[in-house]
């Protein structure tokens, strides 16, 4: 089933060697079946072992695989090499983070931030501990594209606010927060609203728009961040008309 | 300085270690917990789950029915104690879950919706559309960080246990992005690290999947039970393994050979398309064996047929299932059948332990897909895993507190610098040191994938499994001349390939040693040399010791509650 071959660049670096990351160039068997993450583990097993990257599951869902391809960041195992080759198929660390080892970068800032935000729900009152809380269809659907975040940072490496000013909260996280301040279970929203309304927060957002470009679970962070600006703008103007009142 | 020594330590950072660490957290403010896994938590490899998670909800339900489909569906060899316990506390756990957030799929009233699933005799599986795995998984990840006690150590791989005094007191591990080791000592030590799929070339588990957790209590002399009950998936995809999910019949999915019949009705008329899956996967070895299966690039396969579904179905309930037919396989499941073959995808076997996951070394607990305890038996029904990592996650963790409490001080720490000094000695100046020769890891990991598949797959013999283990410890010995081509210490992801596949090896031997060992045919072990199931000799549990050979084999009794051993016919 080998139909021809194809070269891979790979960005490499290597902390222990030292020096500035340098591109090496690998050919290896090719089919047209083949995504960009098959291309990694074949070099991986019969090149070049040290090549080091991430991944596990290989169906999109766990978020490991993230990595620039040609100059876009994609999932490795759910892009085909078919639709990227354009002569070589170049693969770089994520944008944007620091790099740890040739593909894998640190993700440890994201996590920050994710856990800033109040990444659960909050309630005063948890009521009756036996019986679930009524949540209609709908009720689901308000929150649901924003709960399909797999956390896989292309959206970081995506967004331009994140590369200048590293502190910004970026878009998985701001998407997450309006995932939980949707939900109807939740009472955490004014708190969420306030950690956004920060200056690290979601007016850094300048709207480009990359983020939900490169999202490859159409989470749309970019449409996420507009409805919270509007929503923290809605409670700023309560607390200024109403002062002392708080919000759900 | 790093905090290294804490209450409880959870190894594995899936559901069942999670579960267990909220568990521990919620229960004392004062305790401490690491929870130290080799990924960051929310890619462990319960994100990949996908059909849902069961539980007795509703009035047309009943705990008896729910423990009956269970035990039915292990074949006998499910404890029964286990599974009354289990069935009790289902449904706690998946409230539990929806006050943490957890985005189940709601009927019109609002309540949790249930679908059908293989084995089960009534709806009672609850979903979160068909990524119940992810929702679970990121549920319970987001929550955790509620609890600043949790102490997590991300990308941190436990080379081995620290033992001191018959006891466990925690855990050797290298943190892979400092390139250096570190002993976390505990009061109370908990293995949470899943299955072992990849020790099959064909399997829908993840690359992490090595059994990590089972090799390590192995070597600490933790017996491993029921290794020869490995469950094979039916609808997996040719070529790459990934799984469909069994949702896709739940929702009314047919299976079709190439004569566009519904070959179940050969098999299995009572239940068709929702037979337990040690059925499904023979019938369809069996269709391909007689020739109606469809040919393809990657062999023979058969068809999963969703068109009469409709796309509102599909996108309503198994959105996934479409998603991953037009990324992997280019067709749209609602104008054409995906093209499925059988796959491993579980172990039923894996540590030995009691209700609350205790294991013969004090102070050591395992639990989930790692753990056996057993409530799957032979064969495991499809949503009963996830909801197994929930409730003796949470039962584990209390019980680990309670032990830790019991132990007024910290471990010695004499113990773990031991455990320490010696782990580097045999990782960084042993395996690391290793100069590259003929062996290679990947080289010495195909062929055992190969040889699993090929030899202790579906269906097994003496003449091959005899062969397995023969090759098995050939295997072994050469994994002794495997070098490294990769010297850094830092994030070296050879280094954790060799320490993935030496852990793999073991688990491959206990595995095919048990299989030999058991001479009948029941749930997933199906032995064509014992076609029949026999009660009289193997109604009882494997035993598998590690020896400085060959695992010993032993035999422990099933528990039987209220329900005798009968035929099982569907």
């Amino acid at each position: 089933m080998v139909e021809s071959e194809v070269v891979f660049r790979v960005k490499r670096y290597r902390p222990e060697s030292g020096g500035r990351p340098t591109f090496q160039e690998y050919t290896i068997p090719y089919r047209s079946d083949m995504v960009v993450l098959d291309g990694l583990n074949y070099i991986k097993d019969h090149v070049d072992p040290t090549l080091t990257f991430r991944w596990s599951c290989r169906m999109g869902i766990c978020g490991s695989c993230g990595a620039d391809v040609n100059g876009q960041p994609r999932l490795t195992c759910g892009t085909y090499i078919r639709d990227v080759h354009k002569g070589a198929v170049t693969v770089e660390p994520l944008s944007n983070f620091p790099i740890l080892k040739d593909l894998v970068v640190d993700f440890d800032d994201f996590l920050n931030k994710l856990a800033s935000v109040t990444p659960y729900i909050v309630r005063k009152d948890w009521g009756d501990l036996t019986k679930e809380y009524v949540q209609y269809p709908e009720d689901v659907e308000a929150y649901r594209q924003q709960s399909l975040c797999i956390n896989c940072m292309l959206c970081y490496a995506a967004c331009p606010v994140f590369g200048s000013s590293p502190e910004f909260v970026g878009p998985a996280a701001s998407a997450l927060a309006l995932r939980y301040n949707r939900d109807t279970r939740d009472q955490g929203a004014d708190a969420r609203l306030a950690r956004l309304n920060t200056k690290t927060g979601i007016w850094e957002c300048t709207f480009v728009g990359e983020c939900s470009v490169v999202c490859p679970k159409d989470v749309d962070p970019a449409a996420a961040i507009q409805t919270l600006k509007f929503l923290a703008t809605m409670r700023h103007m309560r607390r200024l008309l109403m002062p002392g009142a708080s919000s759900r | 300085m790093e905090r290294t020594s804490f209450d409880i330590v959870v190894v594995g950072g899936g559901a069942a270690g999670l579960r267990a660490a909220i568990a521990a957290a919620e229960s004392d403010p004062d305790l401490t917990i690491a929870l130290v896994s080799k990924v960051y938590p929310m890619r462990s490899h319960t994100v990949s789950a996908e059909g849902g998670t069961a539980a007795v909800l509703r009035d047309y339900d009943s705990f008896e029915l729910h423990a009956l489909d269970t035990i039915k569906g292990s074949d006998f060899l499910a404890d029964q104690d286990a599974v009354e316990f289990f069935v009790a506390r289902c449904p706690e756990e998946i409230i539990r879950l929806e006050h943490w957030g957890c985005p189940w799929s709601r009927d019109e009233d609002g309540r949790v919706s249930q679908r059908a699933f293989g084995g089960m005799s009534v709806k009672r599986t609850v979903y979160a559309a068909d990524k119940v795995g992810f929702h679970i998984l990121h549920t319970l990840f987001q929550t955790s960080m509620k609890y600043d006690r949790i102490h997590r150590f991300d990308e941190y791989f436990v080379t081995s246990l620290i033992v001191d005094a018959g006891a466990c007191t925690g855990v050797v591990a290298l943190n892979l992005r400092g390139g250096s080791m570190v002993a976390i000592q505990g009061k109370a030590t908990i293995l949470a690290t899943g299955g072992c799929g990849r020790v099959y070339e064909f399997t829908t588990n993840g690359f992490i999947k090595t059994g990590d957790g089972m090799a390590l209590a192995y070597r600490a002399g933790v017996p491993l039970k029921d290794m020869e009950m490995v469950q094979f998936h039916p609808t997996c995809l040719p070529g790459t393994g990934i799984l469909i999910t069994e949702a896709a019949r739940g929702e009314g999915g047919y299976l079709i050979n190439k004569d566009g019949e519904r070959y179940m009705q050969r098999y299995l008329p009572g239940k068709m398309e929702l037979g337990p899956r040690d059925i499904l996967s023979r019938a369809m070895v069996q269709e391909m064996k007689e020739g109606r299966a469809f040919e393809g690039p990657y062999g023979l396969y058969l068809g999963l047929d969703l068109r009469h579904l409709g796309a509102k179905k599909i996108n309503e309930r198994i959105p996934m299932v479409r998603e991953l037919a037009e990324k992997y396989m280019g067709l749209d499941p609602v104008h054409e059948p995906i093209p499925v073959r059988p796959g491993q995808h579980y172990i039923m076997g894996g540590v030995s332990t009691n209700l609350k996951g205790e294991t013969t070394l004090p102070g050591l607990y395992a639990v989930g897909e790692t753990a056996c305890v057993s409530i799957n038996g032979a064969n495991r029904l499809g949503s009963n895993s996830l909801s197994e990592c929930l409730v003796f996650g949470a039962a584990c963790g209390h019980a680990a507190v309670e032990f830790a409490k019991r132990r007024s001080t910290y471990p010695r720490g004499a113990a773990a610098r031991e455990a320490l000094k010696r782990e580097e000695a045999r990782v960084f100046d042993g395996l690391l040191g290793r100069e590259r020769g003929k062996e290679t890891v990947a080289g010495i990991r195909i062929e055992m994938q190969q040889l699993m598949e090929r030899d202790v797959g579906i269906f097994r013999e003496e003449s091959a499994l005899s062969d397995a283990c023969g090759m098995l410890g050939k295997l072994r010995d050469r994994f002794a001349s495997v070098g490294l081509a990769d010297k850094d210490r830092v994030f070296n992801t050879e280094l954790t390939a060799v320490l993935e596949l030496d852990f793999m090896l073991d688990i491959t031997m206990t595995i095919a040693h048990s299989a030999r060992n058991r001479h009948e045919s029941r749930g997933a072990h199906s032995r064509t040399d014992f076609p029949q199931r026999d009660d009289a000799n193997y109604l009882k549990h494997t035993l598998a010791f590690q020896t400085d050979g060959p695992p010993r084999i032993d035999y422990v009794p099933v528990t039987i509650t209220k329900w005798q051993p009968v035929e099982r016919k569907y």
